[in-house]
């Protein structure tokens, strides 16, 4: 660079870098200007609550009136409060049922649609289509198809009568159909790109060396998918560990609270009890869960080439 | 023999079809519910067993959500819009400047802070909801719109940075350049050289935006405590628990309806965009 200035004369020389050099202060300063509004809002309203997260969970911290320290107090009660427990291995056992037959799912209708042509694209259309639908509609919704008596659904599987909110297990099938319903096309569009994205000329040579479909696509194929495989996993965790909405609407918690997820049991610690210091330990505590996931998921796209 | 041979070709697509269809079926069932028991007559959407289809087409319950509630179903569609839009716009805004600045105006520092920005998206505002409270409640935003705004903002942001500053690093420097010594300001060289083709990245971070901030319930539920205030989604809370007893499932599907059917129609008019920025930032 510095050679292309042989020809200029020796007196312009200063002038040259000093320009440059404010210019690259200048760049440097509309750079940060721009990024301010975004960092500032996510300062206050996250990096902040986040800190106060683990500042609120060492004190006592009623709605109204004084805090008091309390130092791991809050940590040390939630060990042995059953009902914390008990959400958190109800959050558990939700996530073991529901990831499985979700990805089974998605998988299957994700080999299904993965063709060319209009019928396909349609059909991939459809099959998002639940998605879109937020959680709580979604729930509204599958809380009719489910009601004893009047549910289309509970007249067309059941006896029609059978109350499938009465029993913990039943109310826990009857929310799992809802989210495998609202969620699998979510997963299956993931699955897809992931599919689109291995080279037709392999499944094709395994073809021309003799391997049937189910033979390359279990030995080339799966093999080929398993980062999207591993990052549709991690998600479906990450959001199952998360329940809330589909829990709150349909089975309310019940019956007698057999149905409380570990956020469902923060929001009443912090919202119907207004306990929110003791609030903020529940939450510190899932949310070292939640970074351990995301941790995973990190080391997991570390092995991809999408970096 | 030569038909034989051809309807053995023509199986696997048949069984494709009829595969593809069955999930259809399912798939779709339970929207045809939700449209069919809004508009049932007040009387046949509580028979028992349910009727398959409406005998007569009535908007009785769609007339009966405007009575619902202290205010009516309009205010509830109002606080909506107001809160997906607004935190629609302020998201784009905000992601497109910072993204601008992230890919393209480096600085010291730039690397750690959107390090930062994006570690936001590995814990969920559900995670620190109980602070949220507090600190809105010491803005005075606690139970407004405003604030509902700020936080679906705050937790879109990182997605929608992480669009932008993509889709402006995949832009060629020389673009930049030409405007620059064409005598654009950096600001005026973003928003008519460089946005124009950034535009998909924008609208899959707008469609995002709209989507989760007109679905989400959490955090409506809690920041929002004044009925006349809320959103759709919490608005079905409403609808549920008012008639007591007695439960009027044909005032609940047409008040589903009105949540889920702006959000289908959005989905099959921009779908290209929603699933390409769905497919980027899981990927991310």
């Amino acid at each position: 660079m510095a050679t292309t200035t042989v020809a200029s004369p020796p007196r312009a020389r200063p002038a040259v870098p000093r320009r440059r050099l404010t210019q690259a202060r200048r760049r440097q300063f509309v750079g940060l200007a721009l990024v301010s509004p975004a960092l500032l809002v996510v300062f206050v309203f996250f990096l902040l609550p986040l800190g106060m997260t683990f500042w609120m969970s060492l004190h006592d911290w009623p709605l109204l009136g004084e805090h008091t320290w309390v130092g791991l107090g809050n940590y040390t009660k939630a060990l042995s409060d059953d009902t914390w427990l008990d959400s958190v291995v109800f959050t558990l056992k939700y996530t073991l049922f529901v990831t499985p037959l979700l990805f089974v799912a998605a998988l299957a209708l994700a080999v299904l649609v993965n063709r060319p042509g209009r019928p396909a694209r349609v059909f991939q259309t459809v099959f998002f289509l639940p998605v879109v639908i937020g959680f709580a509609a979604a729930a509204y919704l599958w809380l009719y198809l489910a009601q004893p008596g009047l549910g289309p659904l509970n007249a067309m599987v059941g006896d029609g009568e059978s109350n499938w909110f009465a029993t913990s297990t039943s109310a826990l099938v009857t929310v799992v159909l809802m989210v495998i319903w609202k969620m699998t096309g979510m997963q299956m569009i993931l699955l897809l790109s992931g599919l689109q994205s291995i080279p037709a000329e392999l499944t094709e040579a395994a073809r021309i060396d003799g391997a049937g479909p189910w033979k390359s696509f279990r030995y080339v194929t799966l093999p080929l998918l398993r980062p999207t495989l591993a990052l549709v996993l991690v998600f479906s965790v990450a959001g199952s560990l998360l329940a809330f909405d589909q829990f709150f609407i349909m089975t309310a918690g019940g019956p007698s609270n057999s149905t409380i997820t570990a956020v469902y049991q923060i929001y009443r610690t912090s919202f119907i009890n207004f306990d929110l210091g003791y609030g903020a330990a529940l939450s510190a505590m899932l949310m070292v869960v939640l970074a351990a996931v995301s941790a995973v998921q990190m080391l997991l796209l570390r092995k991809t080439d999408f970096s | 023999m030569k038909t034989v041979s051809e309807v053995r070709r023509s199986l696997p697509r048949a069984a494709w079809w009829v595969a593809c269809l069955c999930v259809s079926v399912v798939v779709l069932q339970p929207l045809y519910v939700m449209i069919s028991q809004s508009l049932k007559s007040t009387s046949e959407a509580t028979q028992s067993p349910p009727t398959r289809y409406p005998h007569g087409i009535s908007a009785d319950n769609y007339e009966a959500l405007g009575n619902t509630g202290s205010v009516g179903i309009w205010t509830h569609v109002g606080n909506s819009l107001f809160v997906s839009i607004g935190a629609t716009l302020l998201t784009v805004v905000l992601a497109t400047l910072a993204g601008y600045g992230f890919a393209k105006l480096r600085f010291v520092g730039s690397g750690v802070l959107f390090f930062l920005i994006l570690a936001t998206f590995m814990i969920p505002f559900q995670a620190v909801i109980t602070p949220l409270f507090s600190i809105l409640h010491t803005l005075g935003l606690n139970n407004s719109l405003t604030g509902l705004v700020l936080v679906y903002t705050t937790f879109q942001l990182p997605l929608g940075i992480f669009l932008m500053r993509n889709s402006f690093a995949a832009l060629p420097a020389s673009i930049e350049e030409a405007a620059l010594i064409d005598g654009c300001g950096y600001v005026s060289a973003m928003v008519r050289v460089m946005l124009p083709v950034a535009v998909p990245g924008l609208i899959s971070t707008a469609l995002f935006t709209f989507f989760t901030s007109w679905n989400e319930f959490f955090a409506a539920l809690v920041l929002v405590t004044d009925e006349a205030k809320f959103t759709l989604p919490v608005t079905l809370t409403v609808l549920a628990s008012n008639q007591l007893g007695a439960l009027n499932w044909g005032i609940m599907q047409a008040g589903v309806a009105v949540t889920a059917i702006p959000c289908i129609v959005l989905y099959l008019v921009l779908q290209r965009y929603y699933v390409a920025g769905l497919v980027a930032g899981a990927v991310k």
